[in-house]
């Protein structure tokens, strides 16, 4: 079990401004986030979408505010846990006790929830044959592709991943990218290289439809899409690989035991500390009067729950303001001289 | 104030009055209709607030901005009538404007 003074779940910019606050105070945190990269929903909904209100900064990409993010944290030299989601928060004494579905165990007095709307999951076929087949021959993502060799492919999806891997994965399967509208949202030139392929009757490629049922008996066989016209076609498929995007889901943070109004959390606006002690919530996920999701406002949030933070990590120490123009003991800490 | 319809999969309807200037999705949320969850805010970054225009009104509409069209390919059983609904600003002439929200939204 790791100690630590906070646990912060969720490495979006609210999460990772958190660390800088708690840092300059002295705090040591981890990060715990879902996804297999830092930066949450400015990275994977809009990294190239310009942002045009974070304060001094006119302009800059969900990627490029999470680069410097990552920058201005980087003299704490927190660890960052990556594609695991927390699945369990309880008490111990003045401690709380977090679990992840990697089986890491987390213990620190304050927990600071930076979740967004929850954890990022791929969106799956809402085919109950789908279901009970995923792992086995459907898949939503690519973990090994060495597993995805010499296979009758069916991929679903339009956007980049889509795309990449029906490219990658022709060098040495059969592929069928199917698609619901003929347009594909990812790199054109991507999308050129498959119409290539298509060309050589490599790849088919087949659009605009959606997939009407999975033909298995224990093992699949085909799969029946169905175009937009009405028109049915049976595609020989051992592999079914669906990319349809990625949706936010609340997951477990709604079992805390944590006052919730919808998919948010209640928070008061001094110390945005939740109805437990030690527990506190920032950036989209909280909820007060007058909350705005703004990026801005998870970083005021933040600023005033690592105070509240301190006072419970360091109970036998006073806790003092300081500027970062002027503190030495910041400077120290930011490593500047 | 423009009456707008929201019906769910099963084909129970509920109609509102959605102050003109606001979208298809706040009036939802205004009056809790259920099965808009609307997870981002309305700022087209996820595709909770999915619902399926009544065919009579899917022209009237303007249409959908390719970022929408993209963002809908990430929603439950996106169709040819599939709009985002915050995305839908009432005005007078959407008074009557008929919307069904998909079996489920995640």
């Amino acid at each position: 079990m790791k100690q630590t003074d906070v646990i912060i779940i969720g490495a979006g910019p609210v999460g990772l401004f958190a660390v800088h606050q708690l840092g300059i105070k002295g705090l040591k945190a981890v990060v715990i986030d879902n996804l297999d990269k830092a930066g949450g929903q400015c990275i994977e909904l809009y990294p190239d979408k310009p942002i045009y209100d974070i304060p001094a900064v006119p302009e800059c990409t969900g990627e490029q505010l999470t680069t410097r993010l990552l920058e201005q944290i980087k003299p704490f030299k927190t660890e960052l846990f990556l594609n695991e989601r927390v699945d369990e928060v309880k008490q111990e004494k003045d401690n709380w006790v977090v679990k992840t579905n990697n089986k890491n165990q987390f213990t620190a007095p304050n927990i600071i929830i930076a979740g967004g709307v929850g954890s990022f999951e791929p969106r799956k076929i809402s085919l109950k044959e789908a279901e009970k087949l995923e792992g086995k021959s459907v898949f939503y993502t690519v973990k090994n592709k060495e597993h995805f060799r010499n296979k009758k492919i069916s991929i679903f999806g339009g956007g980049d991943s889509a795309l990449d891997w029906a490219l990658e994965l022709s060098k040495f399967s059969r592929i069928t990218l199917i698609h619901r509208r003929n347009e594909f949202r990812g790199a054109q030139h991507t999308l050129s290289e498959i119409r290539n392929l298509e060309k050589e009757g490599k790849v088919s490629i087949k659009t605009p439809c959606q997939i009407e049922s999975l033909d298995n008996e224990k093992e699949l066989k085909s799969i029946t899409i169905k175009f937009d016209d009405g028109k049915t076609e049976k595609i020989q498929t051992d592999v079914i690989l669906g990319f349809f995007g990625l949706i936010m889901k609340l997951g477990p943070i709604a079992e805390w035991g944590l006052n919730m109004d919808k998919k948010t959390i209640e928070v008061n606006s001094e110390n945005f500390e939740t109805n437990k002690k030690g527990i506190f919530a920032a950036g989209d996920i909280c909820s007060y009067p007058g909350k705005l999701k703004l990026i801005l406002s998870g970083f005021h949030e933040v600023a005033l729950a690592s105070v509240e933070c301190f006072k419970r990590a360091r109970p036998n120490e006073k806790y003092r303001f300081e500027f970062t123009t002027s503190s030495k003991i910041i400077h120290d800490r930011l490593g500047k001289k | 104030m423009p009456k707008i319809t929201y019906k769910d999969h099963q084909g129970t309807s509920k109609t509102i009055e959605v102050e003109n200037g606001l979208s298809v999705m706040e009036g939802a949320i205004q009056k809790e209709i259920p099965g808009i969850d609307a997870d981002c805010g309305g700022s087209m970054a996820c595709a909770t607030c999915h619902v399926y225009v009544d065919d009579k009104w899917f022209d009237k509409i303007p249409k959908a901005e390719d970022a929408e069209i993209d963002m809908i390919d990430m929603a439950f059983e996106p169709k040819k009538n599939s709009r985002l609904s915050c995305q839908i600003i009432v005005n007078e002439e959407l008074d009557g404007l008929e919307v069904t929200t998909p079996e489920k939204q995640t």
